[in-house]
């Protein structure tokens, strides 16, 4: 029967919600234990979060000096020992499990199965190719751990409270590289929702015109309480850092809402925020690919109207 | 120093993708076929660090069918000094993929190998990581600078929570992401000159890799479509939309 590894996501001493995303994912497996184990130095703050996840059997811990940051070179040696006595492994599909769990597959000599949409069977899973353009049933071969990394839009994170999951410590005997070395972290200080996880995301693109003008976009966000996001156009053009960008080869995110604002809509950006609960667009061109899949689509100068909505909301 | 440089031939990003109706495949007959963007980003950073005299050679590499020659070209008339065709008519998953490589490294000695983060087509996104695992070296993806100095790569990471920089020393796997730099274009006698440049081919058998599966695909499906909604005429209208849905 299966058992199932989660691989916890973790910045700062404080768990990712993918992680509990990948947990909903291990429960549609339907198998008879749910391990997340956490790699870091301070462990404790981390597990206890994950341990109150709902369907978590328990919490494994290592924590190593080592695991200070999220090097894959030095976290798969110790994941694939782990690995040893379960049916699965699921990573979040973030920067982070996208990194790891390849090393991770390729040290236990299986393949890997890439953004998992749904779980149809124990082994047999769907996935998008093509940007999204088809989704794909894949079989994993049952005799082998299935490594798979979990694709955080498609799945709610598991509820969270009522569960209180043994965490154990476990000591690792594997050999680390030192090959590779962690410098620095350069990211944007912000007290805004986070993009990945927000309920509501505002979005700019190239229409907001330049870095100056893209302060209309935090304020209107501000107002309303929602994460900020961009289109690449806006990413390339130097208006907001590149951890802001939300499409195919940046975020891919699924709020309860999604506004985008001067973005027309290329398939890349598309690809990234189709499992959004409402989307709404504004945009000057009528005629622009977004408004083929808003719910709620406006026509005209952003600004003119952002001021207009923040008024309407008084 | 060599470099490896993986050059994937994929559909080419501007095709719309159609889903067979039977769900055995997508539509390849008559599409345009076009190097992974990815990889052209790889192969160009490649020929940057050849003309900083970081690299002595440049080598390309594609796995595929006997036509793939014609695409192999392109990336010599980009700059590479010579490729590499490993002959299968078979498809190739990415860990079959990494252990070709591996076997190629063995050979080539190269101090850096460089391929895109992903293919456009299967958008797998394993195959460099997969490869430092085998070969035991340091892996450094999603990368948007890449400095060489002393050995060692020093690398800025696109992550989800910024730009993550780390050290890795060589040799080393890089995987390129799309800010990495903008590949120069083919000019007419650089096609001339890629006429009279090296191409190795090695039979896929050869290389004494294990080419099973492990994955298997079913069945293909086009995706769930969003309809399209409703044009609001104003703010007001908008906000009362969305207050009626509990989202404002």
């Amino acid at each position: 029967m299966s058992k199932i590894l989660v691989i916890a996501e973790h910045l700062g001493g404080k768990l990712n919600s993918s992680t509990a995303r990948a947990v909903s994912a291990a429960i549609a497996v339907k198998g008879d234990a749910i391990d997340v184990l956490v790699l870091a130095d301070n462990v404790d703050a981390i597990a206890v979060e994950a341990a109150k996840i709902d369907g978590v059997s328990r919490v494994l811990t290592v924590a190593r000096p080592e695991n200070a940051q999220p090097l894959a070179a030095v976290l798969a040696p110790q994941i694939a020992k782990v690995a040893a006595g379960y049916s699965h492994v699921f990573v979040p599909s973030t920067t982070f499990g996208k990194d790891v769990a390849p090393r991770v597959a390729a040290l236990l000599g299986v393949a890997q199965v890439s953004d998992v949409m749904s779980v149809e069977a124990a082994h047999t899973f769907k996935r998008p190719i093509y940007a999204g353009n088809a989704i794909i049933t894949v079989e994993a071969d049952a005799n082998h751990t299935v490594v798979a990394t979990i694709r955080s839009a498609s799945w709610a994170a598991a509820s969270n409270g009522a569960n209180s999951a043994p965490i154990e410590v476990l000591a690792i005997d594997a050999a680390l590289p030192t090959h590779t070395r962690y410098v620095e972290l350069k990211q944007g200080s912000s007290d805004r929702p986070d993009l990945q996880s927000a309920s509501k995301v505002v979005s700019g693109g190239r229409g907001v015109g330049s870095k100056e003008n893209f302060e209309i976009i935090y304020k209107f966000a501000d107002r309303i309480g929602a994460a900020v996001g961009a289109s690449r156009a806006a990413v390339d053009a130097g208006y907001v850092p590149s951890e802001m960008q939300v499409g195919q080869t940046g975020k891919i995110i699924a709020p309860e809402l999604y506004m985008a604002i001067g973005i027309s809509g290329a398939i890349q950006h598309l690809t990234g925020i189709k499992d959004a609960g409402t989307i709404v667009a504004i945009n000057k061109d009528g005629e622009a690919p977004i408004f083929e899949i808003a719910d709620f689509g406006l026509v005209g100068d952003l600004f003119k109207l952002i001021p207009e909505l923040e008024q309407v909301l008084g | 120093m060599k470099i490896l440089v993986g050059y994937k031939r994929v559909v080419d990003y501007n095709v719309r993708i159609q889903v067979k109706p039977d769900g055995s495949g997508v539509v390849t007959d008559g599409v345009k076929l076009s190097a992974n963007p990815f990889d052209d980003i790889a192969l160009e950073e490649a020929l940057r660090l050849r003309e900083k005299g970081v690299a002595t050679e440049v080598i390309v590499v594609g796995i595929g069918p006997a036509d793939l020659t014609a695409h192999l070209r392109n990336g010599l008339a980009m700059g590479a000094n010579r490729a590499i065709h490993v002959l299968t008519s078979e498809s190739v998953q990415p860990l079959t993929a990494a252990r070709v490589f591996l076997k190629l490294i063995e050979k080539e000695q190269p101090g850096l190998v460089i391929l895109g983060k992903q293919a456009i087509d299967d958008d797998a996104n394993q195959t460099g990581q997969m490869l430092a695992a085998l070969w035991d070296r340091p892996q450094a993806t999603f990368a948007s600078k890449v400095e060489i100095t002393d050995g060692k790569a020093t690398v800025t990471r696109e992550v989800d929570a910024g730009l993550e920089v780390i050290e890795a020393e060589l040799p080393a796997v890089i995987t390129t992401d799309l800010r990495l730099n903008e590949p120069r274009f083919i000019k007419l006698p650089d096609i001339m000159k890629a006429k009279s440049k090296p191409i190795d081919t090695i039979e896929f058998d050869s290389l004494g890799v294990a080419a099973h599966d492990h994955l298997k695909i079913t069945h293909y499906a086009a995706p769930a479509k969003r309809s399209k909604g409703v044009m609001v005429k104003d703010a007001a209208e908008l906000v009362a939309a969305l207050k009626q849905k509990g989202l404002l």
